[in-house]
């Protein structure tokens, strides 16, 4: 009898095998995504550190250099590869496009969530869906007809430029950083409503000294998110902004992001070339500079964890 | 229906409604006064003829099971269901009915507070709790706030043991001292009445005597209308209970008469502790 219970214990039951399987294949598929992590940063970081190792350009230099121009050499004997031009242009359109967008963002976030949060939501919520669905490219192409003339006409110059690449990013990241503000006021708990309410606060009052203060960090996050997202956008930028890898001097002049030169030059380059190496090294920045979107995200997520 | 056969009552004798007028009991005036009263989850009707009187400087305790509508008829009081309920009939505060749509519902909060089940200050320093409300009236001087903040945190008898943090944070209180700031919180607009829903259902038994200490020193300056599910608080603490069932008043008296000798069946098997 012991025997037999013995066996019936020791022998492994279906559900046993299955939970093993369970973890065996979750753990492989996390292997899996941080082995291709990992290897996308070394791949990335060897590409681009080879433009400092192997053609010895100082790195002082590649940051601070306000021309680009790979294939001539310089007065020092060193090839023209400053990125000052593109990391200007990538953070004027990033920074300008999320000025613009917030208050947006945040207007139609309290729409949906204060003023009408049951007709204005339901809206609402298909048309932003709609708007992040939407491939960049056809963004870039309505930029080009459309904003690019307008810009043309209202603010005079050739209409490619910062200008016209910032209201396209507006527009880009509008439905990322509205869907998460709303979010953000949605975990907004409903007894801060009541309590300010039942004090006698006007809703406005609540909405503003209340809701939007307890919310604060979510909507950071909101807005760090569509940044990053502005300065990684590449197509719908290149279409609009005039690839000229100037540092801009006005907003309607035409410049480059770090994306532009990437996606119009890395089809033109010899692997192992210095201009290759080159936009590896734009590349590196770039990923460097989304790691540390990230990472403000999480600094915010935790502070705002903390003062709750 | 919830009768018990076995009550020591014969069938005989028990009234089916008694409400009582309680300016026929004590020689406080009437301050708020419900009419009519029902109100609409959509086409669900979850009060019905909540008629009561509620006299002035004294504590009237809202007792009854879960469901019994008392939570909702005390959040129709100052109009807190705007938006989610539909509420007709009138409530009349001090002769005027604040029920009907011109009524300027901000004004008439300040004049009547809550205080929720829940402790619910906000995310902000002691002091800035208490001064929200002022700051939203446009009171910013610093004396006239500096003073208000004591008064309501003494009046809440909350002041000696959050004195010396007044800057910290209010989340960082216990769950007693939190309810006790939120009255402190709510007194500080000097409303007339306080509307306090289950204050002391999220509190351990400490903090739920203090708790009643506090409603009880605030009886002099107050017209407080408390819910409550304990029946011993309401025993305590009240001078006037109304039983709800099913979304009606059945009785309204004097507590000591709706302990001792209530005149509702329905009312003597609940506090008798036969249901609820």
């Amino acid at each position: 009898m012991n025997n037999k219970l013995q066996k019936q214990l020791l022998k492994r039951s279906k559900a046993a095998k299955l939970e093993r399987l369970g973890k065996t294949v979750s753990f492989l598929a996390l292997m899996l995504i941080t082995v291709t992590v990992f290897a996308i940063i070394i791949f990335v970081a060897s590409k681009g550190l080879s433009t400092f190792f192997s053609n010895h350009v100082n790195v002082i230099d590649f940051l601070t250099g306000k021309d680009w121009n790979p294939n001539v050499t310089n007065s020092k004997g060193q090839p023209e590869v400053g990125v000052l031009p593109m990391i200007s242009g990538s953070f004027v359109v990033t920074v300008l496009s999320a000025i613009l967008a917030t208050p947006f963002a945040i207007g139609t976030a309290i729409f949906m969530t204060e003023i009408s949060p049951h007709r204005g939501a339901k809206i609402l919520q298909p048309v932003i869906e709609l708007l992040v669905g939407i491939p960049s490219v056809v963004y870039g192409f309505i930029g080009l007809t459309v904003v690019v003339p307008a810009v043309r006409s209202i603010f005079g110059g050739s209409g490619f430029g910062i200008l016209a690449g910032t209201f396209v990013l507006f527009v880009m990241i509008l439905p990322t950083v509205t869907s998460m503000s709303v979010d953000a006021l949605r975990s907004v708990p409903r007894y801060y409503r009541e309590a300010a309410l039942a004090l006698g606060a006007t809703q406005w009052q609540t909405i503003y000294k209340v809701v939007l203060r307890a919310a604060t960090p979510g909507m950071l996050t909101a807005i760090v998110f569509g940044m990053a997202r502005a300065f990684g956008e590449a197509l719908a930028v290149q279409m609009v902004i005039g690839n000229a890898a100037l540092l801009p001097h006005s907003l309607v002049s035409p410049a480059s992001t770090l994306t532009s030169v990437l996606t119009t030059g890395i089809g033109n380059t010899v692997m192992g070339s210095l201009q290759n190496n080159a936009l590896w090294s734009l590349a590196l920045v770039l990923l460097v500079m989304s790691l540390i979107f990230n990472l403000v995200i999480r600094l915010i997520g935790r502070k705002g964890a903390m003062s709750k | 229906m919830l009768i018990n056969p076995s009550s020591p009552h014969s069938d005989d004798g028990w009234l089916e409604r008694h409400i009582v007028d309680p300016s026929l009991k004590s020689q406080q005036p009437i301050v708020l006064e419900t009419k009519q009263l029902r109100v609409f989850y959509g086409d669900n009707e979850a009060i019905h003829e909540g008629d009561l009187k509620f006299p002035e400087h004294q504590i009237s305790a809202l007792i009854g099971p879960s469901g019994s509508g008392k939570s909702t008829y005390l959040r129709s009081l100052n109009r807190m269901n705007d938006g989610v309920a539909r509420v007709t009939g009138e409530i009349l505060y001090r002769g005027v009915d604040v029920n009907r749509p011109e009524i300027d519902v901000y004004e008439m909060r300040r004049r009547i507070g809550m205080v929720f089940q829940r402790p619910n200050p906000f995310s902000k320093s002691i002091y800035d709790n208490i001064t929200f409300a002022l700051k939203r009236r446009g009171i910013t001087d610093k004396k006239v706030l500096d003073e208000t903040v004591e008064t309501s945190l003494r009046q809440a008898a909350i002041w000696d043991e959050v004195k010396d943090k007044l800057n910290k944070s209010a989340l960082a209180l216990s769950g007693g001292q939190q309810q006790r700031l939120c009255i402190a919180r709510a007194i500080a607009v000097k409303p007339d009445i306080l509307l306090l829903d289950e204050p002391a259902s999220a509190l351990d038994p400490v903090s739920t005597g203090k708790l009643e200490e506090t409603l009880l020193k605030l009886k002099k300056d107050y017209t407080i209308i408390i819910v409550t599910h304990n029946m011993q608080q309401a025993a305590r603490i009240s001078d006037f209970t109304a039983f709800f069932n099913m979304g009606r008043a059945l009785e309204f008296d004097e507590t000591s008469q709706i302990f001792t000798s209530p005149k509702v069946q329905l009312t003597n098997n609940y506090v008798a502790g036969d249901f609820g």
